[in-house]
């Protein structure tokens, strides 16, 4: 008899999810962030439903302030894979010219990212989302459902979540409510990382070590991505190989200088570093409870 | 992540391709909060060096503000949640905790051991392969410990690790070891389990949690950690019959019909013979279809899609079994039920069971025994309370595909949804089929409701009067049924109070009562309409779901709810019977409008206001709506 590894089991286990949700769910969706959990996420998905193409739209909900690579790699994705690709950006805020430089991370995490999902949900009726977060990047994930259930008004109620027992994931909902649901809980980044070099999944070459234009900023390296990055007195952007741990929005994400740019390096550097992934995430460092709030909330 | 293989720096490649062999381990700890079961977690996380610098510094700080170890490290910190959660108190739940060494990854349930988290720890449990039960060197085997291991068991736990715990503080004493462990054998004998390994420890110290300690010479037994890394966790699911719940049919085109599933035992090959329940159709395995190509064999815990050689129709919630060992299949059930939720268990209460990929209606139809989790006594019980445990008789409205819990989690295991409020408000383990299920079939007969109604010149029915008491529910009923008898129409009236007389005499007013009370009026008038008649029933029937489970009685366009709507005020100055006085001095108890609710009908098919119009108008509009549903021709 084979016993399976724990990549298998993890892989099971997410294609079970996913499957449930496609089978009793009207209107379901995946979130994708373009970064390495939502690249794994997708190649589980092409799994899931092979040989028929996952049943459900991709949703990027695009601040226009992603890297470059990213918008590009994403763009040639969906096309190598047939998908279908939905891009949301806040119309509200796109006028009103929201940006991480003049009204900060908050605010601008708050517009672009939350009120524009909220928004992109209720626009496209979807029931379900599925996103990539894991029960291991953060202690108050650690209790997160599978099946994360929302209010019409997008709000997680700790009170309303449901027990999960077995695999038996209970999706009923009145109209207007939605779930959130979180294929990927159960992994943690080491397995992310080695399941992308063992089933060699293409990633933003961002993650990969190359010289480019940083200025260091508060700490911080902060990649000038295009022109829009007005550079403070004094700054001037230096060429340094460095590579992103995360990617998010380029004025919000710090880079680390690494020589790593081969996925085993990177995997190398992740598991020798001392510091946890987050800690390159400007928005976390707010407060404690920050990502709790920002859950209540409807972040994802 | 400083991981502490050496590998990492020397040869990561050499590194990763030892790491992706290793298997999967999930466990849950039991224990409760001063058994030190924070600080094991924590301790397991930190000596595998999974805590990041900036983690370790937000501990340090954290410990020195509201450590309880005197500025010193407090590792159950670590899992014991945001500060501002902790100081809310809401971290009543299971949290899932990871950490890997170099053979195992590890999924820790980290759930409260309180008495009122039942559910938790049953959650947490339900996915676990072993249990770690934590005993304070101090304080022994308690209650709780008992509690614990009788939920782990339960749940089909066969794997346990006794921790005792603090032995620093008990100077590390081999006789207070041993004989805490021999209290527990002697108890735990009866639970079932496969292996119990007992293990002294120190999660505060680090005494044999990954290193053996020089405190315990006389402990010749593994580490905690190497007894968790090198447990065999049965691959026995592989040697059980095959099976295979659908979960979703995989149809990209007219030429592609495959059947997707995760393996819930056995293996299967292409060439197999499989049954399909609950029809019992056979055919044969044609090809186990994966984007990284067909597969020759695939085993237990897979997610697969397969297709068979033979157009046979298969629907989500079906079971794919091996030909000659299938599932059971029956729709009625003896099995042990979790209680979840604010809202008691009520027997007769209609709820939706999802087992397997299956959603069915079910209801238990007799509540045989509560358990109590503290002495594993028996005591009768009318309902089931949040966190309660009961074993009961169930009932389903159709056949499903079962194995025993004991057999098979996935096949015998259920959950409880409430069908107004969506929760899963229970969760079950299928004990054995009922006989009478498989023995008393449904009598087929040539005269049917049908042409006993039309033999009547109408179509049968049940006019569901409710509304509170007093509202005017009898005095209406009574006269349609008057002017359907002058009609030449055939009729029959239930009445609360009259059937209570006879048929419900044995029936109180409690919850649990009142829903018994419906279940069986809704019964007779279901006959009674199979008999061909327009019934009439007047019930006060305040709970929406009652009335929901008379009407899921009946087939589409029987049941009619006619909405007696009197405002309290109005009923309780008309009060008839006195009762609402009697109500109001204490002397009547649960009494609809007083000290129990109304749900008024959302969709009833008439609403009658009688603060608007007199009985008689009232008894007109009735015989209008029956006219116009087109019961009074045959």
């Amino acid at each position: 008899m084979s016993t399976l590894t724990h990549l298998q089991r993890l892989e099971a286990e997410s294609i079970q999810i996913m499957r449930e949700v496609v089978a009793e769910c009207d209107n379901p969706v995946m979130l994708y962030s373009i970064g390495k959990d939502s690249a794994a996420m997708l190649h589980v998905a092409m799994k899931a439903f092979y040989p028929a193409k996952p049943p459900f739209p991709l949703m990027h909900v695009d601040t226009t302030w992603k890297f470059r690579e990213m918008i590009a790699f994403r763009d040639k994705l969906v096309q190598t894979l047939g998908l279908k690709l939905i891009v949301y950006t806040n119309p509200e805020g796109l006028r009103q010219g929201i940006n991480p430089f003049t009204h900060g991370s908050a605010v601008h995490t708050d517009v672009m990212k939350t009120q524009a999902l909220k928004q992109a949900l209720d626009h496209y009726r979807f029931d379900a989302a599925f996103g990539g977060a894991r029960r291991d990047e953060e202690k108050s994930r650690a209790k997160e459902r599978v099946f994360s259930f929302r209010s019409a008004q997008h709000r997680w109620d700790p009170k309303k979540q449901r027990p999960e027992l077995w695999r038996l994931y209970n999706t009923r909902k009145h109209k207007g409510e939605s779930l959130r649901v979180f294929p990927m809980s159960n992994w943690t980044e080491l397995d992310i990382w080695q399941y992308i070099y063992l089933e060699q999944i293409p990633i933003v070459p961002l993650y990969y070590a190359a010289v480019r234009p940083v200025v260091e900023r508060d700490g911080t390296l902060i990649m000038v991505d295009d022109d829009r990055m007005p550079l403070r007195e004094g700054e001037k952007p230096m060429m340094k190989k460095v590579r992103f741990r995360t990617l998010g929005c380029y004025p919000l994400t710090g880079a680390i200088e690494s020589e790593a740019d081969t996925l085993p390096a990177i995997i190398q550097e992740m598991l020798l570093t001392t510091t946890s992934e987050r800690q390159g995430r400007v928005i976390d460092h707010d407060s404690a409870a920050s990502m709790e709030k920002k859950k209540q909330e409807g972040y994802f | 992540m400083a991981h502490k293989s050496d590998l990492i720096a020397e040869d990561i490649e050499r590194y990763l391709e030892a790491h992706q062999h290793k298997s999967l381990l999930r466990f849950i700890t039991c224990g409760s909060v001063d058994d030190g079961k924070s600080t094991l977690i924590g301790r397991l996380l930190y000596e595998s060096k999974l805590i990041f610098e900036d983690q370790l510094a937000a501990l340090e700080a954290d410990s020195k503000k509201v450590g309880t170890q005197g500025g010193e490290i407090d590792l159950a910190l670590l899992v014991d949640g945001l500060a501002a959660e902790r100081e809310q108190g809401i971290t009543i739940d299971v949290a899932y905790r990871f950490f890997s060494t170099e053979r195992r990854k590890f999924i820790v349930a980290d759930t409260p051991g309180h008495e009122q988290y039942t559910r938790n720890m049953a959650t947490g449990a339900s996915t676990a392969d072993l249990a770690v039960i934590l005993v304070d060197a101090r304080k022994g085997v308690l209650q709780q410990t008992r509690r614990h291991s009788y939920i782990v068991s339960l749940l089909g736990i066969r794997h346990v690790v006794l921790a005792v715990n603090k032995m620093d503080a008990v100077g590390y004493g081999r006789e207070v070891f041993e004989a805490i462990v021999a209290e527990y054998r002697d108890f735990a004998h009866r639970l079932g389990f496969e292996d119990i390994t007992a293990i002294p420890l120190s999660a505060l110290k680090g005494d044999n949690v990954t290193a053996p300690s020089a405190q315990t010479p006389w402990y010749y037994g593994p580490t905690l950690m190497q007894h968790l890394e090198s447990i065999e966790i049965e691959e026995d699911l592989q040697h059980r019959p095959f099976r295979l719940p659908v979960q979703w049919v995989n149809r990209p085109d007219q030429d592609f019909r495959g059947f997707a599933g995760t393996i819930a035992a056995g293996t299967i090959r292409p060439g197999d013979t499989v049954r399909v329940l609950p029809s019992g159709r056979q055919s044969r395995v044609a090809r186990i279809v994966t984007r990284d190509g067909d597969l020759g064999l695939a085993v237990a815990g897979q997610s697969v899609t397969l297709t068979l050689e033979d157009e046979i129709d298969i629907s989500r919630g079906d079971v794919l079994s091996v030909a000659d060992a299938p599932p059971g299949v029956a729709d009625q059930f003896q099995a042990t039920l979790v209680w979840m939720h604010e809202d008691h268990m009520l027997p007769g209460r209609p709820y939706l069971m999802k087992i397997g990929t299956r959603t069915v209606n079910a209801s238990v139809t007799d509540l045989r025994h509560r358990v109590n989790v503290n002495t594993l006594e028996h005591a009768a019980a009318r309902q089931l309370e949040l966190n309660e445990i009961g074993v009961c008789n169930l009932s389903t409205d159709r056949p499903v595909a079962f194995d025993p819990y004991q057999e098979n989690r996935e096949t015998g295991a259920f959950i409880f949804i409430d069908k107004l409020t969506n929760d899963t408000v229970g969760a079950g383990m299928i004990h054995f089929a009922l006989r009478r299920a498989e023995n008393v079939h449904w009598q087929a007969l040539d005269v049917d409701k049908r042409s006993r109604a039309a033999q009547k010149g109408q179509k049968s029915c049940v006019l569901w009067f409710t509304g509170l008491s007093g509202a005017g529910k009898s005095t209406i009923a009574n006269l349609v049924e008057k002017r359907l008898q002058a009609l030449g129409r055939h009729t029959y009236t239930l009445d609360g109070d009259n059937v209570r007389h006879g048929l419900n005499k044995d029936l109180g007013f409690t919850e649990a009562d009142r829903v018994e009370n419906i279940r069986r009026v809704a019964e007779v008038s279901k006959l009674m309409v199979d008999a061909g008649l327009i019934v009439l029933v007047s019930f006060i029937s305040p709970f929406r779901s009652e009335r929901r489970l008379a009407r899921e009685l009946m087939d589409d366009g029987e049941f009619l709810e006619v909405f007696v709507d009197t405002p309290l005020a109005e009923a309780e100055k008309r009060d008839p019977k006195g009762l609402y006085r009697k109500a109001r001095q204490g002397q009547i108890k649960n009494f609809t409008g007083i000290d129990s609710p109304y749900e008024p009908p959302e969709h009833a098919e008439l609403r009658i206001d009688t603060t608007a119009m007199t009985a008689e108008q009232a008894a007109e509009f009735v015989i209008g709506m029956l006219a116009d549903a087109g019961k009074l021709a045959g």
